[in-house]
């Protein structure tokens, strides 16, 4: 069986995580340390211990916004932004599922959006959302208000050729 | 007459329309002429590279394939289109088992033959700021804005050769042409947390209040960003009394280019900019 490890660094399909030398010039930049039970380089250090578990099952992955400050300064050139990419898909794929659920809430709202109709329409986005999270109130004066200055299009042009985007999301489905 | 291609993705045709708005305005203005990628789709954004590698690298491999139908530059206004135009570019150009299978997947061929550039490159490399200068009728004189680049129009460096990706400079220039007075502040390019916005909204309020704190000391009366998504979350989400006003950077140029129709764009700001429009007569 591949190690924790072992499966991270064949997803990343790069620079292995383990060139890492642990100066955590990452963790000094990662706008989100304020946030994360763990921090970026730690989350390195328990990928290298094998802590599969504990770290598909933090929130730490949800938490990263993909800011790609890490990558930008980590003298190794260790994609520690991608690296938490990877993390989050093995996440929902072995069915851990997210720590931080609304986050993966929206993502699924945006795709799905997508899917429907090639581009993203705001409050159908917004809508979506709110059911699929249950946070329905939040929000609503600040829709209402943009809604009143004519920021908000409740219909927008949508892609006319859905066969082709319907057949991408067909064929990157995961299992 | 400069012709490129124009992607303006999702958020351009709602809650930014006064993005794509001034971008139109102020590209015709400069003689590029904007010609909108043909029935385009959404580049997935975080949410697909966060869930999705493959999916992630598709959706814009369909909007690149159709850009490629005409040998020019797209233009993608939007940082974050822009950065996911990059990566799928960066990829499919580097490993050519994905090129492969993602042409199989979208069902045409890539050739990475057009230059995926954002707005500010174009006028700043192609049009230059002396032509823009040409055109300036009305100096911004008081104008004092902070440059927010924000994350993606820049990181990682290696995939989306742009500016300097720790201190980039080509935005100050621009604004600088514009008569407006550039201040300098050490948080050009610390992450907003705008993809948050929703789902962590609290997380973000702080990220967004320590922005608007370090603008103020920087001297800054505004912000300047080139991002929908930086503009709706700075615009949004910081505290009551904390905000400055936030501008698209075409917003300003076709203010200082004595364009009309402006009023109507800054109208649809959260954070009212009209007030200190007026104040310093600008409006």
């Amino acid at each position: 069986m591949k190690s924790f490890l072992q499966e991270v660094n064949e997803k990343i399909n790069g620079v292995p995580v383990q060139r890492c030398y642990h100066c955590r010039k990452c963790t000094a930049g990662c706008p989100m340390t304020q946030a994360m039970e763990h921090n970026p380089n730690r989350v390195i250090k328990m990928i290298q211990m094998g802590r599969r578990e504990a770290v598909l099952n933090s929130a730490t992955i949800w938490l990263c916004v993909s800011c790609e400050t890490c990558i930008t300064r980590c003298p190794n050139e260790v994609d520690i932004a991608r690296m938490m990419d990877v993390l989050r898909q093995m996440a929902i794929e072995t069915g851990v599922g997210a720590k931080e659920k609304n986050i993966l809430k929206f993502h699924e709202a945006f795709l799905a959006n997508i899917r429907r109709g090639g581009r993203i329409n705001e409050p159908s986005l917004m809508v979506e959302y709110k059911l699929k999270s249950g946070d329905l109130f939040s929000d609503m004066a600040m829709g209402l208000d943009m809604f009143m200055k004519g920021k908000l299009s409740l219909i927008s042009p949508r892609t006319k050729d859905m066969e082709s985007v319907r057949r991408i999301f067909e064929k990157t489905r995961q299992s | 007459m400069l012709k490129v291609s124009y992607y303006p993705g999702c958020s351009l045709h709602g809650t930014a329309k006064e993005y794509d708005q001034s971008v139109r305005s102020v590209s015709r203005a400069l003689g590029i002429d904007l010609e909108e990628v043909e029935d385009w789709s959404c580049c997935g954004a975080s949410s697909a590279h966060s869930t999705n590698f493959k999916l992630s690298i598709a959706l814009p491999a369909r909007d690149l394939i159709t850009a490629e139908k005409k040998a020019q530059d797209v233009m993608v206004p939007c940082a974050a289109c822009f950065n996911r135009f990059k990566t799928a570019e960066h990829h499919l150009c580097h490993d050519p088992a994905l090129k492969a299978e993602i042409e199989e997947i979208v069902g045409g061929r890539y050739q990475g033959s057009v230059a995926i550039r954002n707005p500010i490159d174009i006028i700043v490399s192609d049009i230059g700021l002396e032509a823009l200068s040409a055109k300036v009728v009305k100096k911004l004189a008081g104008l004092k804005p902070v440059s927010y680049y924000g994350c993606l129009l820049l990181r990682p460096p290696e995939v989306c050769h742009f500016d300097d990706a720790e201190n980039p400079v080509l935005l100050d220039r621009i604004l600088t042409t514009l008569g407006a007075e550039a201040r300098p502040w050490s948080f050009k390019t610390d992450c907003c947390g705008g993809s948050l916005t929703i789902s962590k909204t609290a997380i973000v309020t702080k990220m967004v209040d320590k922005l608007m704190k370090m603008a103020r000391e920087a001297g800054a009366n505004c912000l300047v960003t080139a991002c929908p998504i930086c503009t709706a979350n700075l615009d949004m989400r910081a505290s009551a009394g904390a905000g400055l006003p936030v501008f698209y950077f075409t917003e300003l140029a076709a203010l200082a280019m004595g364009q009309e129709g402006t009023e109507g764009w800054f109208k649809l700001h959260q954070t009212d900019p009209r007030p200190l429009l007026k104040e310093l007569k600008l409006l």
